[in-house]
């Protein structure tokens, strides 16, 4: 575990039923999902060794019931996990207190969840400075701070509704808004921007990640989109049945699949916007001439690599060349998209 | 409805529900078999009844229990430093609502400060309707000069209500975070709702003073048990996302209950609310028994002395107050919070409170100048008791009615009612179990049926089988003329959407009128008669029965009903066929709310002088037979318990059985 990993989890399991423990410690190795669930337990997280490191955008993507939301809620401790150990900031989590594990929430955690999870009877500032309340601020200082972020979520002149008196997509937002309140180290999304329009979606990216470079918080992100995905990710972990099937950068994943699984599940995206140049500059030669820039996509590419006549053309990040990309190989993916 | 369920059953069960029908056709053999040998005079003695010798005396032990509880263990000493708290506030409230000569001396509040703050609760939660009557209740009951009596029930009200939603609220979140206190709770809460009230009545005299204190107590304690239970349901339901976004804004234990869950379980709390305040009034007016003074005391008092008319009124009165407290609870339940718009003023934002307090502070002003708005004085009311009294007696002595109600009496009493009285006191003890046994049995399986033996040889032990029996006739042969009523009734009104609704919001209102209520009709027809007592059960038992009906046909699921259409069913063949199987399950538990019902009843109905349990017990009522008042009380519990079991257990295997939601 490198010194900037913040999350780390080790053969974490969290089965649900009547009796988890004494179940996981009888399980035989190799037993599957299904052989799990026909002996009346689920699977809800599957023996999963994941590290997030600082200032990384996890992203974990799946089918529905895959176990996505249960392993971020074990992140988080919200679910207590069955095996395995979970540390963050060094810390086992499930070895603290009841008021460490309090003081940890208060102070470094941020959580937007898939329904909301919105208090009724609390108008929108109310429940925006909620977490502020918990932690015993004081009545102004937390109502400025409450008004900062719902201005930052667009909700400005809304502070007096109640939930019941928005639509999901701006219920949404208050829960975002709620999470970002105590400007929280590590921040736990899951689906957070499901129901939100395309257009207040896009701008919610966009602000996304200007506050992830400012600030370099360290994020888990559950979504459904890929081009989510791909626009937020640094890397992304593939679920399903519990257990991760790869987890890796977004060119790796649709390059080199690691099973068939996730070669189905990437099938249809367009390969030519995930990959980069700096991944395709494998060949030891560098090659001469111009060069590209390694953060371009194969699709930003298109033009030069059809009208281009260079075998290999050399790629650059940073000003420095790094390597030279094979340019029949690039080709091959660009066609392979159309 | 005994074959329906068997024929059903046989389809789906098989050879142990055959076996079962046996079982209970040989008792019934038996029991005829017995009884016949009875009308023989062959049957010994020892077999009819059990005899004096072999009774053991309940009522003793239980007194020497009591007995060791109160002095020995010192209850006595700690509930009598209860009620002195207890009393120190209902003299508050005596004092603020009619000016009992109490601390802190301000009181009365004048009648239409009451009505003006009645009427801006109103207006805030239910608008112009609920603001009138608000206010029309209370204006009612001054000017037709009840208003002394309505605040000296209202002042009990006042202290018992809120104890009972506190008590009960702790105890559902007791219950609801320890398992173990829940299954504590839970048989006691059961014995606890078939109790008759009687039996709540009497300790609450002997352990607390009698009179407001111990009617105060008797009304909290029964108004509990609801709000424990809606507690618990409100804070299961909570939804865990909430939850788990309270944990993670870093709430203890403290913050996550104060903050998260109570305010979340909001409307099922508030229901809690509305029914302990239903309970509450209920309770208030029964304990007319055990001298608390109020609206029931003067209503037991002016019914006692066959004064129509004033009864009718001080009726009227009690049946608003019941309305009004329901309808605005109810009100409560639905509101939710608005939002006001920014840059609303502040006293916008409280224009319903300051309006509150300007009204109380005007009309306190008012009326230290105008004696009439502080006070109606004993002549200058409306109330009409007396004309209304001639006119109803006037009414009762015209020839056609008083041969109607006359022929009614005479066929019901002479025909029907006397002939299953006699018939159901001449079979043998024994006898009657067996068919008790064999009813449970048939219905509910096995274990009502074991319930059921045990229960009822109970009561035969009890020394109280005759006036047993005699409860069971009143109240068998008015639920069964409930039904025959009830049931065409309910079927009809299920017909139109429209009528449905209105039959619906007549029952919902008629359900939250205080029993006592149902015998003024009774008595008003057939005067202080054993008619008058299976005639008020009759209407308290039929208003379960016509809803419990309305429901069951109305939520009959609709393919249901098209198929049968599209099978060319006429109406009648749809009802039969289709409707009214379908619907059975949940018309049984309105059969079994209105057995319920009818022994509730009963008791009160003894007031007018029956021979069953109700009349011993309100006997006991004025001594301090703690022992024998438990035993009676149990013996009533015992038997609605059977039933109980028996029809609950049935509707949900049939419920089952049909593949309808529970
Ligand atoms: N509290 C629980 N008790 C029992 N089973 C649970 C519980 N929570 C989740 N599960 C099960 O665990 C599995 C994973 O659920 P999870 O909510 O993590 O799925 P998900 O990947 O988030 O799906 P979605 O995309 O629909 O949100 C599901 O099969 C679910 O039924
Ligand atoms: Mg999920």
């Amino acid at each position: 575990m490198s010194a900037d990993t913040v999350i780390s989890c080790k053969n974490a399991w969290k089965i649900f039923g009547p009796d988890p423990e004494g179940y996981l410690k009888t399980l035989p190795a190799g037993h599957s999902f299904d052989d799990i669930r026909a002996d009346g337990y689920i699977a809800g997280v599957k023996d999963v060794s994941i590290d997030v490191s600082r200032g990384e955008m996890l992203v974990i993507m799946g089918l529905s019931g895959s176990g996505k939301s249960t392993l971020v809620r074990c992140f988080s401790r919200l679910h207590d996990i069955t095996g395995g150990t979970i540390t963050v900031e060094g810390q086992d989590i499930m070895s603290l207190s009841e008021k460490e594990l309090i003081e940890l929430r208060r102070n470094k955690m941020g959580m937007v969840f898939q329904s909301f999870g919105l208090l009724p009877h609390r108008s929108v500032l109310d429940n925006v400075a909620f977490p502020l309340e918990m932690r015993g601020q004081d009545k102004h200082a937390r109502r400025e701070r409450a008004l900062e972020v719902i201005k930052l979520v667009g909700l400005e002149g809304r502070e007096d509704y109640f939930p019941r008196e928005l639509s999901g997509g701006q219920q949404q937002r208050v829960g975002i808004a709620r999470s970002l309140a105590i400007e929280p180290d590590i921040w736990f999304l899951d689906e957070p921007f499901s129901a939100l329009d395309p257009l207040i979606r896009r701008e919610m990216q966009d602000e996304f990640l200007r506050l992830q470079a400012m600030l370099g918080k360290t994020i888990v992100f559950i979504t459904h989109d890929f081009d989510e995905a791909l626009r937020l990710a640094d890397r992304i972990a593939i679920m399903k049945d519990g257990a991760v099937e790869q987890c890796d950068t977004p060119d790796q994943i649709v390059l080199n699949p690691a099973t068939e699984y996730v070669r189905k599940f990437t099938e249809d995206i367009d390969k030519a916007r995930v990959v980069h140049a700096g991944v395709l500059a494998t060949s030891s030669d560098n090659g001469t001439g111009d060069p590209v820039d390694a953060k371009a996509s194969v699709q930003d590419l298109a033009r030069l690599l059809v009208q281009d006549t260079r075998a290999i053309i050399p790629v650059a990040s940073d000003g420095k060349i790094v390597g030279g990309m094979d340019r029949a190989a690039a080709l091959e993916i660009l066609l392979e998209a159309s | 409805m005994a074959d329906v369920a068997g024929s059903i059953k046989n389809d789906t069960v098989g050879p142990a529900q055959w076996s079962r029908g046996r079982v209970a056709l040989a008792l019934v053999a038996v029991a005829v078999f017995l009884t016949l040998l009875h009308y023989a005079g062959l049957l010994p003695d020892w077999l009819f009844r059990i005899p004096e010798s072999m009774i053991p005396p309940f009522a003793g032990w239980l007194d020497a229990i009591f007995n060791f509880v109160k002095d020995d263990l010192g209850l006595l000493k700690l509930t009598r430093t209860l009620t002195e708290g207890l009393e120190w506030l209902l003299d508050v409230t005596a004092n603020l609502m009619f000016g009992k000569r109490r601390w802190p001396h301000i009181g009365p509040i004048p009648w239409t400060a009451v009505a003006g703050v009645a009427a801006v609760i109103g207006y805030y939660l239910g608008g112009w309707r609920m603001a009138a009557l608000g206010a029309g209740t209370f204006i009612w009951t001054a000017l037709i000069g009840q208003w002394k009596i309505a605040m000296e029930t209202m002042s009990v009200l006042m202290v018992a209500a809120p104890l009972a939603f506190f008590i009960g609220l702790t105890l559902g979140i007791l219950a609801w975070k320890y398992t173990w206190v829940n299954r504590t709770i839970k048989p006691v809460l059961s014995v606890l709702q078939t109790l008759p009230f009687f039996t709540y009545l009497l300790p609450a005299v002997i352990f607390f003073k009698v009179g407001p204190t111990a009617g105060a107590v008797a009304t909290t304690i029964y108004a509990i048990p609801p709000m424990i239970l809606m507690t618990t349901l409100g804070l299961q339901k909570v939804s865990p996302e909430v939850v788990e976004a309270g944990n993670m804004s870093g709430c203890t234990k403290w913050q996550l209950l104060r903050h998260v869950y109570l305010p979340s379980a909001r409307t099922e709390i508030l229901v809690g609310v509305n029914q302990v305040i239903m309970l509450c009034l209920a309770m208030v007016v029964l304990t007319a028994f055990i001298g608390m003074p109020g609206l029931g005391a003067k209503l037991l008092a002016m019914m006692g002395s066959f004064k129509l008319g004033r009864s009718f009124e001080i009726g009227v009165t009690i049946v608003l107050l019941a309305v009004m407290l329901d309808r605005m609870s109810k009100a409560w339940v639905v509101k939710q919070p608005e939002h006001f718009e920014r840059g609303t003023p502040w006293w916008r934002r409280h224009a319903i409170l300051l309006t509150g307090v300007a009204v109380f502070v005007f009309f306190c002003i008012l009326a230290q100048f105008v004696d009439l708005a502080a006070e109606i004085g004993r002549k200058q009311n409306f109330s009409q008791g007396k004309e209304i009294d001639t006119l109803i007696k006037g009414f009762l002595a015209l020839e056609p009615v008083q041969a109607t109600t006359g022929a009614i009496r005479y066929v019901l009493n002479v025909w029907i009612l006397n002939p299953f009285r006699d018939f159901l006191l001449s079979i043998p003890t024994p006898a009657f179990i067996m068919l008790i046994v064999a009813f449970a049995l048939s219905l509910g399986g096995k274990k009502p049926a074991i319930y059921g033996a045990i229960f009822f040889s109970l009561v035969a032990l009890s020394g109280w089988w005759d006036r047993s029996v005699i409860t069971l006739y009143s109240v068998i042969s008015a639920v069964s003329l409930a039904l025959l009523i009830g049931v065409p009734l309910g079927i009809v009104a299920a017909r139109s959407e429209k009528w449905s609704q209105r039959v619906l919001l007549a029952c919902d209102t008629a359900q939250t009128f205080p029993s006592f209520i149902y015998l003024i009709p009774a008595i008003m027809l057939f005067g202080i008669t054993a008619t008058s007592v299976v005639m008020s059960i009759l209407i308290f038992a039929m208003v379960p029965l016509i809803r419990y009906t309305i429901e069951g046909l109305r939520t009959v699921p609709p393919e249901m009903t098209e198929a049968a259409d599209m099978s060319g069913a006429t109406r009648m063949q749809k009802l039969w066929n289709v409707q009214l199987p379908l619907a059975l399950p949940t018309m049984a538990v309105g059969f079994n709310q209105a057995i319920m019902f009818a022994f509730f009843m009963v008791i009160i109905a003894a007031f007018i002088g029956t021979q069953d349990l109700g009349q011993e017990l309100q006997r006991t009522l004025a001594g301090t037979d703690l022992g024998k008042n438990f035993v009676l009380g149990i013996c009533v519990s015992l038997m609605a318990l059977t039933f109980d079991l028996t029809i609950m257990q049935w509707a949900s295997d049939q419920k089952k059985a049909l593949g309808l939601p529970d």
